[in-house]
C-alpha cells in the first residue's frame, strides 16, 4: 500500500507506523543477507534521527537471527562544510562503542539527501580509525545528491522536488511513527 | 552589533543553538542560563575530542584566530591555541613582548590591523578592564575575553561551571565558598554571574581591605546578586560548602598596604586541611591557577583527593572548543 | 558711532536684580542702558523677543592648551567654542608646555588671545615652578603680567607646607589660590568613582575621601594663613558640608562645580545602552573613556548635593574645566584615556536641563555664571549689564532642541559623554565687546 495519505493541507503521508516499522525489517535482513558469515555488525545511528534508527534496526537483526551490533552515535556537527550560524543545531555526544579498526560499519540516517552528511559521517569516523569497510542505511532516499554517494540499504525511495521537504517523525523524538512530504518552509 | 542574550526570540527553534545569534563572549552577564547550559552541554561534546588517540577535527579549517595577549599567561593563552588548533583553525599569537605593542602601537591600531588580516575571531587579555569592550566596539570579528583587569575572565567562569556540574551533577542548590582576592580578581566576577544564574549559594570570604566597599555593605533584594553572602571570616564561608575556590593572591598585595604579610594572610585565609573538615564531605578544591602553595592553599589540600585543579585546565581547552565552534 | 539694540527680550542681569522684558542698547562696544521701548536711528536691530538677554557667561576654569598641546586645543578654536557656548570670559588654566609659570608664557598667552581669541581670556598662573609642587614660581611677576589667579591644576599642591606659603604670598597679591583637591596616595590607580559601578567594572575605584581630606588641609590652611583657597571643580558631598561650615565660621573659602558633576553620574561609563539596572548587562558601548574625568563623576548621591548645594549658595560659581584631548588621548581603554570632557559648547545645554527639571531657576543659573565668577576675579567690568561695561552679552534660546554633534565643535576636542544626546536650550548669539562673536 503505497497510496499517499493526505494528513494537512500541505503535508502528504508517505509512509506510516506499519509501513516504517517494514521498512527497517527489511533493512535488517538485507543487512544480514549481505553479512553471511555473521561475524557482527556496528551500527552507528548519525544524530539526531539515524540514533533511534540505529538502535531498532538492531533490535530487528537480534530478533532475524542475527548477533546483536554494537550500537554508536555520531554527530556531525565539527565535520560540516556547510558552517554556517544560523540556524545552527544543538551538538550531541559522540560515542563510538568499540574500536572500528578493520571492522564493518554501517551508517544510519534517516534521509539521503544532497549526500553532504554523509560525506561529513564518513570523516568524522575516519577519525575513530580506518574501518575495513563502511555502508549506509537510510530510511528515506529523497534523490538530489550533490555528491557521488549511494546508499547500501534503503527503506523508500521518495522522488521529490527541491521546493518539498521530508519529515521523518520518530516515537521517540516525535511522539509519532511517520514520514510525510512537506512544502518547503513548514516543519 | 549587541550581545543581547536571544533565548526565546523567534525564529530560533528547540532544537537549534540559542548561541547563534551571540557575536562576542565580554563577561557572563549577559548569557541566559540557556545559553550557559548549552555551553556546559557542547563541553562535554569536545571532551569526547580530547579523549581521541588524534586529536584533530577540522571544524574551523581555514579560520583565523588571533589571540592578543597583553599580560603575561601560560594557561589561558595555552589552553585557547589548543582549543584552535585541535580544531584545525590556524592560531596566531601576537604577545606584548616582542612585538609592536611594546613599542607603543595603540590598542586602536592593533585592532585596524587584525580587522584589515580579515581575523575569524580575536582573543584578548588585557590588565585594563573593558579593553575587550574596546575592541568589540571597532571590530566586525567576534571577540573573546580571555580577561580582563578586574573586570571578568569569562571563559574561565565556564570551565569552573563545567567542573562543578561534572562532579556533582547540577550546580543549582550547591554551595560555593570563593576564599580570596575578591576586590581585584575577575574570576569571582565571572563566576558570580555564572554562578548566580545557575542558581548556586554562593559565599565569598576575603580580608576586608580586598573586599569591594560596595560588596560589604550588602546587596538590595532587586539586585543579581541579592543572595550572595560576604564574609571575613574563613570559617563561615567554609561551613557545609560543596565547592572551596582558592583564588591566586597577588603577592603585590602585601607592598600595597593591602595585608600585613603573606604569612598572615596564609594562618588566617590559607585553605588548610583542618579548615577543609568544616566543608560537607565530599567538597570539591578548585583553584583558577597558577596557585601559590603554602599560601592561599595548602600543598596537601591543592593535591589532595577532592582537588579537581588538574581537571579544570583539561576542561578550559573543552570550555574553549565549545565557544570557538558556537562563535565562528 | 556704532550703535546695537537687542529688542524684546526677557533681560536677566543678576547683579543689578533685573528680570524683565526690556531691550539692550549698545553703541560702541559699551552697555548703554537697558529699557523699554529703547530707539536709535541707524541702529543694527536684532530681535530677541522669546529669548533670554544676559551678560555673557565667564569660565573660571578651561582648558585651552596652547602652548604645547595644539592637537588638542588652540586659543583660536577654545575661545570660538566659547562664543558658541555662550561665554564672553575665559580663565585658562596654566598646565601648558611649556607651564604657564612665567611671564614669557602669560604674555604669550594674552598676544595670541589678542591675536586669534574671539572673546577675552584670561590667564591663571601656576603655583609651584613646572606645577612640580616643590618651589612656588614668581607669583609677583605673574601677578604684575596679569594673571587672575594661581592653580597648579590637573595636579594637586600635595605639599602642605608649600601650600601654605602660596596662600601667605598669594593673599598679599590679593589673588587666590584654586586647588585641583585630591590626595593622589589614595587615589593612585583609580580611574573612576568609587562605588558599585566600579565594582562592577572592575576598575579601581577613588574615594570621595581622596577629594575631602584635602579639601580640609586646604580650609585650615586658609585660616592659617588668612589666603583665599578657591576649590576647584567639587564634586562630593563632603566637600559641601566642610565648605559649608568653613564659610559660617568666615574662612576665606569659595568653590565651584562643573555642569558634568551637576548632571551626570558615574553609570553614564556603563554606556549609552545599559539599562539603567545595576547589575543588568553591559553593552559593548560600556568603558566609555569619554565619562572618564577628573574629579571623577559621582554618585547619585553626590550629585543631588552638588545641585542643592548650588541652590542654597555653597557653591559659589559654575565652571566648566572644560578639557579638550585628540582622538588619540581617548581612542584607548578606559584606564590608559586621559582625563577631561570638552565642555563649553554642552555647559549651558546641561545646565538647562536642571532648569527644565526645575531643580533650580535659570535666574540662578545665570548668576553663577556671570555675577558670581566676576565678584570672585574682583571685576566690575563684567559679568553684568552695567551702563559703561563692556557689551559682553549672550542671548539664550531657551526652548530650541538640539542633538550633541561632536563633528560640528568649535573646539577640537570632541571629547564628551554627551554625544548624540538631545539638549533644550543653547547661545543663540553671543556678542563680546559690542560685536557678534557667534
Amino acid at each position: 500500500m503505497s497510496e499517499a495519505l493526505k494528513t494537512t493541507n500541505e503535508e502528504r503521508q508517505v509512509l506510516d507506523q506499519a509501513q516504517l516499522r517494514r521498512a527497517l525489517i527489511r533493512i535488517a535482513h538485507e543487512i544480514l543477507e549481505s553479512n553471511p558469515g555473521n561475524t557482527g555488525v556496528n551500527l552507528v545511528g548519525i544524530h539526531t534521527r539515524g540514533v533511534p534508527l540505529a538502535e531498532r534496526i538492531a533490535g530487528f537483526i537480534e530478533e532475524i537471527g542475527g548477533r546483536a551490533p554494537s550500537i554508536g552515535q555520531l554527530d556531525i556537527g565539527l565535520y560540516r562544510d556547510d558552517l554556517s550560524r544560523r540556524g545552527r543545531p544543538l551538538m550531541h555526544q559522540t560515542i563510538i562503542p568499540v574500536p572500528l579498526e578493520h571492522q564493518t560499519v554501517i551508517l544510519v540516517d534517516d534521509v539521503l539527501f544532497t549526500g553532504r552528511t554523509v560525506r561529513a559521517a564518513m570523516d568524522a569516523l575516519n577519525d575513530f580509525g580506518r574501518p575495513r569497510q563502511i555502508r549506509l542505511a537510510v530510511l528515506i532516499d529523497r534523490g538530489h545528491r550533490e555528491l557521488p554517494i549511494t546508499a547500501n540499504y534503503v527503506g523508500k525511495n521518495i522522488p521529490s522536488s527541491l521546493e518539498e521537504q521530508v519529515n521523518v517523525r520518530l516515537e521517540e523524538s516525535d511522539g509519532i511513527d511517520q514520514v510525510v512530504l512537506a512544502d518547503k518552509g513548514n516543519r | 552589533m549587541t550581545t543581547t542574550s536571544r533565548t526565546g526570540i523567534p525564529g530560533t527553534r528547540p532544537n537549534e543553538s540559542s548561541l547563534t545569534l551571540r557575536r562576542h563572549v565580554l563577561d557572563l552577564d549577559d548569557f541566559s542560563r540557556d545559553e550557559i547550559e548549552e555551553v556546559l552541554k557542547n563541553t562535554d561534546v569536545m571532551r569526547e575530542v580530547l579523549g581521541r588517540e588524534i586529536r584533530k577535527i577540522p571544524t574551523l579549517r581555514g579560520k583565523t584566530i588571533f589571540t592578543l595577549f597583553y599580560e603575561a599567561s601560560t594557561r589561558t593563552r595555552a589552553s585557547f591555541e589548543e582549543a584552535g588548533k585541535i580544531m584545525s583553525a590556524d592560531v596566531i599569537n601576537v604577545s606584548a613582548g616582542g612585538s609592536s605593542v611594546e613599542k607603543g602601537e595603540s590598542l586602536y591600531d592593533t585592532a585596524l590591523t587584525l580587522q584589515a588580516m580579515r581575523a575569524d575571531m580575536i582573543v584578548i587579555r588585557h590588565s585594563d578592564s573593558g579593553a575587550p569592550y574596546f575592541l568589540a566596539r571597532h571590530l566586525d570579528a567576534p571577540v573573546i575575553n580571555a580577561g580582563d583587569g578586574a573586570h571578568a575572565h569569562p571563559t574561565q567562569a565556564l570551565l569552573d561551571l563545567f567542573t562543578i556540574k561534572n562532579h556533582l551533577g547540577k550546580i543549582e542548590g550547591k554551595k560555593v565558598a570563593i576564599v580570596g582576592d575578591i576586590l581585584y580578581s575577575r574570576v569571582v566576577r565571572s563566576n558570580l554571574w555564572g554562578l548566580t544564574k545557575m542558581g548556586a549559594q554562593v559565599t565569598v570570604c576575603a580580608p576586608p581591605t580586598l573586599v569591594p566597599p560596595d560588596f560589604l555593605a550588602g546587596f538590595p533584594e532587586e539586585h543579581a546578586f541579592s543572595n550572595l553572602q560576604v564574609t571575613t571570616r574563613v570559617e563561615e564561608a567554609l561551613e557545609g560548602a560543596d565547592v572551596v575556590m582558592a583564588l591566586r593572591l597577588q603577592l603585590e598585595r602585601q607592598k600595597s598596604g593591602h595585608l600585613p604579610s603573606l604569612r598572615e594572610y596564609a594562618r588566617m585565609y590559607g585553605i588548610s586541611t583542618q579548615r577543609m573538615k568544616l566543608a560537607n564531605s565530599g567538597a570539591l578544591v578548585m583553584h583558577p591557577g597558577p596557585m601559590n602553595e603554602g599560601i592561599e592553599i595548602d600543598a596537601d589540600v591543592a593535591h589532595g583527593a577532592a582537588s579537581v585543579i588538574e581537571e579544570q585546565v583539561t576542561n578550559g581547552v573543552a570550555v574553549r572548543m565549545a565557544l570557538l565552534y558556537s562563535l565562528i | 558711532m556704532r550703535t546695537l539694540i537687542i529688542k524684546g527680550g526677557q533681560v536677566i542681569d543678576p547683579k543689578n536684580g533685573l528680570n524683565k522684558t526690556a531691550d539692550v542698547l549698545i553703541e560702541d562696544g559699551s552697555i548703554i542702558g537697558v529699557d523699554a521701548g529703547v530707539n536709535k536711528n541707524g541702529a543694527e536691530i536684532i530681535d530677541a523677543k522669546g529669548k533670554v538677554v544676559c551678560p555673557g557667561f565667564i569660565d573660571l576654569h578651561c582648558h585651552l592648551r596652547e602652548p604645547g598641546f595644539e592637537y588638542k586645543e588652540t586659543i583660536a578654536t577654545g575661545t570660538l567654542a566659547a562664543a558658541r557656548g555662550g561665554f564672553t570670559t575665559v580663565c585658562a588654566m596654566p598646565n601648558t608646555d611649556p607651564v604657564a609659570d612665567s611671564r614669557a608664557i602669560v604674555d604669550f598667552v594674552l598676544a595670541k588671545a589678542a591675536d586669534q581669541g574671539v572673546v577675552r581670556v584670561l590667564p591663571i598662573g601656576a603655583v609651584t615652578k613646572e606645577s612640580k609642587g616643590t618651589e612656588l614660581a614668581e607669583l609677583g611677576e605673574l601677578a604684575d603680567a596679569q594673571v587672575v589667579g594661581f592653580s597648579d591644576d590637573g595636579h594637586p599642591v600635595r605639599d602642605a607646607n608649600i601650600m601654605r606659603q602660596a596662600l601667605l604670598y598669594a593673599s598679599s597679591i590679593g589673588l587666590p589660590v584654586i586647588n585641583h583637591c585630591e590626595v593622589k596616595s589614595i587615589s593612585a590607580g583609580g580611574h573612576m568613582n568609587e562605588g558599585w559601578v566600579a565594582t562592577r567594572l572592575g576598575l579601581k575605584g577613588i574615594p570621595n575621601s581622596a577629594e575631602a581630606i584635602m579639601v580640609a588641609r586646604d580650609i585650615e590652611l586658609a585660616e592659617l594663613t588668612g589666603g583665599h583657597v578657591h576649590i576647584a571643580h567639587a564634586s562630593t558631598k563632603g566637600t559641601i558640608d566642610m565648605v559649608r561650615r568653613a564659610k559660617e565660621s568666615g574662612i576665606n573659602v569659595t568653590c565651584e562645580v562643573t555642569p558634568h558633576h551637576l548632571t551626570i553620574t558615574d553609570e553614564a561609563i556603563m554606556g549609552h545602552g545599559h539599562d539603567g539596572d545595576p547589575y543588568g548587562q553591559l553593552k559593548d558601548d560600556a568603558y566609555d573613556p569619554n565619562a572618564k574625568v577628573s574629579p571623577p563623576l559621582r554618585a547619585r548621591a553626590d550629585v543631588e548635593a552638588m545641585v542643592s548645594a548650588l541652590k542654597e549658595g555653597v557653591i559659589d560659581l559654575i565652571a566648566t574645566d572644560h578639557a579638550p584631548h585628540g582622538t588619540v588621548d581617548k581612542q584607548t581603554t578606559f584606564a590608559d584615556a586621559a582625563n577631561g570632557i570638552s565642555n563649553l559648547e554642552t555647559a549651558l545645554g546641561s545646565l538647562m536641563s536642571l532648569v527644565h527639571l526645575k531643580n533650580i531657576d535659570l535666574e540662578g543659573v545665570i548668576e553663577k555664571l556671570t555675577v558670581a565668577p566676576a565678584r570672585l576675579l574682583g571685576r566690575d567690568d563684567i559679568g553684568s549689564l552695567s551702563p559703561g561695561t563692556p557689551a559682553d552679552v549672550t542671548i539664550i534660546d531657551t526652548e530650541a532642541e538640539w542633538v550633541v554633534e561632536t563633528s560640528q565643535f568649535a573646539s577640537k576636542g570632541k571629547n564628551t559623554p554627551l554625544a548624540g544626546a538631545t539638549m533644550r536650550g543653547k547661545a543663540e548669539t553671543t556678542i563680546y565687546n559690542g560685536r557678534i562673536v557667534t
